[in-house]
């Protein structure tokens, strides 16, 4: 330690030989340091929009400023509570719906006893989580259209065809349907993970108490990755206003925007394609703050309740 | 595990093969179809014919999509885009994440860092803002504007400084002890002994870059110079096949469609993630574990 009242020059030699030996640390941290800065602090001058009549001529210094003027438009706009309440429903529907079918599709491969069956299943349903809304997108518009594969069944059962992307009724499920089928594989592996790590001894001693397999299920299965179910639940609270922005923006038409249209598709048309900063910026702000704090709720509940911490 | 012999139970288990068996082929039957209809001819595809066979097989349209420059060049970007990106990802990540995996003590100035990271983690400003940010400098319609922004992940960098963390410090104290730098101990402790969670990052930055697209479309105007998956999704999702089946001779115009065309474009673009999918799989439990932390 340096003492209190160290002499200038010995503490100039410490200083030197710290940096002597430390400075390759600072140097390695530079490049990633001015990166961070400029993506995730540098935006923050853009945010300045939010409380402008921005124009694109003058840019960020020279717009007027007007206090919060786009805000209070923007609570007047039918159109962003609409936004906003699709985002809610469809990104809560989602959420909730992928971790029940993923604990369900985590438990009964965890029944399946053959290798090869178990590990050909998790081939096939982790594949789509790596193909992107483009591709998925494609698959869907063709599948789901009218000529499609979806709708030569519906013809052959004798009904009439679904047209599933361009109704207001059908475009949420539809959602719901497909993202499931996109991630609940992908969704499954953590659970999968926690149920390898329940203790065998437990199954043996519920075995020679005499209870059924389903009897096991219940009392040392599902008890053995309650922790994991309920930690999934509490991180995923700060996704609540993600409702899937890739998605949605590949599958969505404007006959859907009443159901379909949600923040982050509303602040893309708003902003890069009218041309209206201002809006745009006001909306994303609105989005990032509720986001914020719905993160760090998820953060702190998890802390306080899993012991997790992400470092 | 003692088997349950009795009768509910086995039906229960012949029941869980049945559904398990549905689920995997609800999600391989789509591509299959898909398939199908890429291998077909005209009348097959347009027609609503083809289930999961191609009928009058004819490999029309890849000859159609592979025969179009601006399919080569996209694909040619997407590959520049991964060369560049995934190195300068994976460097910086590396980089940053070894001397914030020192102690405060060691590493003055660590905790400063540390909360700047987090900050950047867990803040999110909005695709305006940072549409602006690289409009301002200057990366628009250019190659860095989809390579540069995303190098830098917090979330990355989280995950390699926690698995540097793992690494025992005794190895580095005795390292140190004898001499070696910090540039001697990441490269010679640090980075062999963290090969499975570079690897793991690699892979999954490989894909994202694969699959990234609207970036490409609101960052890059010139359409000779957008991604694949950009140029695709104005194939598959704009239903515009004229970039690619102008360059196509008259006399194959019975043998494709827009569909079958979209349909080729599709699953050759995800050839290369097949390719990468049993390589991945290797990693899927060690990413998953490090995925499970991402808010």
């Amino acid at each position: 330690m340096v003492a209190k009242n160290a002499s200038l020059p010995s503490r100039l030699r410490k200083f030197s030989t710290y940096m002597a030996r430390t400075l390759p640390l600072y140097i390695m941290i530079l490049p990633g340091l001015v990166l961070l800065i400029l993506f995730s602090y540098f935006p923050i001058y853009g945010v300045a929009l939010a409380f402008q009549k921005f124009n694109p001529g003058l840019g960020v210094s020279k717009s007027p400023w007007v206090g919060l003027d786009n805000f209070r438009y923007l609570f007047t706009l039918p159109d962003f509570w609409r936004i906003t309440r699709n985002t809610l429903i469809i990104a809560v529907s989602k959420t909730i719906s992928l971790q029940i079918c993923a604990v369900l599709l985590a438990l009964m491969l965890n029944e399946i006893r053959s290798r090869l069956f178990k590990r050909s299943i998790q081939t096939i349903v982790y594949l789509p989580h790596f193909l992107s809304w483009v591709i998925l997108g494609g698959l869907m518009l063709d599948l789901l259209g009218s000529t499609g594969m979806v709708n030569q069944m519906i013809r052959q059962l004798g009904e009439k065809p679904i047209i599933f992307l361009g109704s207001n009724d059908w475009f949420r499920p539809v959602l719901v349907v497909t993202y499931l089928w996109q991630e609940v594989g992908w969704s499954a592996i953590i659970y999968l993970a926690a149920l390898t790590g329940i203790d065998p001894v437990l199954y043996e001693a519920a075995n020679i108490d005499g209870a059924s397999h389903l009897k096991q299920i219940q009392h040392v299965t599902l008890p053995g990755i309650r922790s994991t179910v309920l930690l999934v639940a509490i991180l995923s609270l700060g996704s609540m206003l993600d409702a899937g922005f890739d998605q949605v923006l590949n599958l969505y038409n404007p006959v859907v925007y009443p159901t379909g249209d949600i923040l982050d598709t509303y602040i893309y048309r708003a902003g890069l394609v009218s041309a209206q900063f201002s809006l745009a910026t006001a909306v994303g702000l609105f989005r990032s703050i509720v986001r914020l704090i719905l993160v760090a709720i998820g953060y702190w509940l998890a802390d306080r309740y899993s012991d997790y911490r992400i470092f | 595990m003692i088997e349950d012999r009795s009768w509910s139970w086995r039906v229960l288990k012949i029941v869980n093969y049945i559904v398990l068996s549905l689920i995997g082929l609800i999600c391989i039957l789509p591509l299959i179809h898909f398939l199908a209809v890429s291998f077909s001819d005209r009348a097959a595809s347009v027609g609503g014919l083809v289930t999961l066979w191609p009928i009058r097989f004819t490999t029309a349209s890849y000859a159609v999509v592979l025969e179009a420059p601006l399919f080569y060049r996209s694909l040619f970007i997407s590959a520049q885009r991964i060369i560049f990106g995934v190195s300068l990802q994976m460097a910086i990540t590396i980089l940053t994440a070894y001397p914030l995996s020192k102690t405060a003590r060691r590493f003055k100035g660590r905790n400063l860092f540390m909360w700047l990271l987090l900050i950047g983690l867990f803040t999110d400003w909005g695709i305006i803002p940072w549409w602006l940010v690289i409009r301002n400098l200057g990366l628009m319609n250019k190659i860095w504007a989809l390579v540069i922004p995303p190098a830098m992940s917090p979330y990355n960098v989280i995950l390699m400084m926690n698995f540097f963390r793992e690494i025992p410090e005794e190895l580095d104290d005795a390292a140190r002890i004898d001499g070696a730098s910090h540039w001697r101990r990441l490269f010679n402790i640090y980075i062999p002994l963290s090969l499975p969670a570079i690897a793991t990052l690699t892979l999954f930055s490989v894909v994202f870059h694969w699959n990234s697209w609207f970036d490409g479309m609101v960052l890059i105007y010139d359409v000779t110079k957008l991604p694949l998956q950009t140029f695709l999704r104005s194939v598959v999702i704009g239903l515009d096949t004229s970039n690619l089946s102008m360059q196509a001779g008259s006399s194959q115009f019975l043998l494709y469609s827009d569909r079958s065309i979209r349909a080729a474009s599709i699953f050759l673009s995800i050839v290369p993630v097949l390719i990468l999918y049993p390589l991945l799989q290797g990693y899927f439990v060690t990413g998953i574990k490090l995925g499970s932390v991402k808010g």
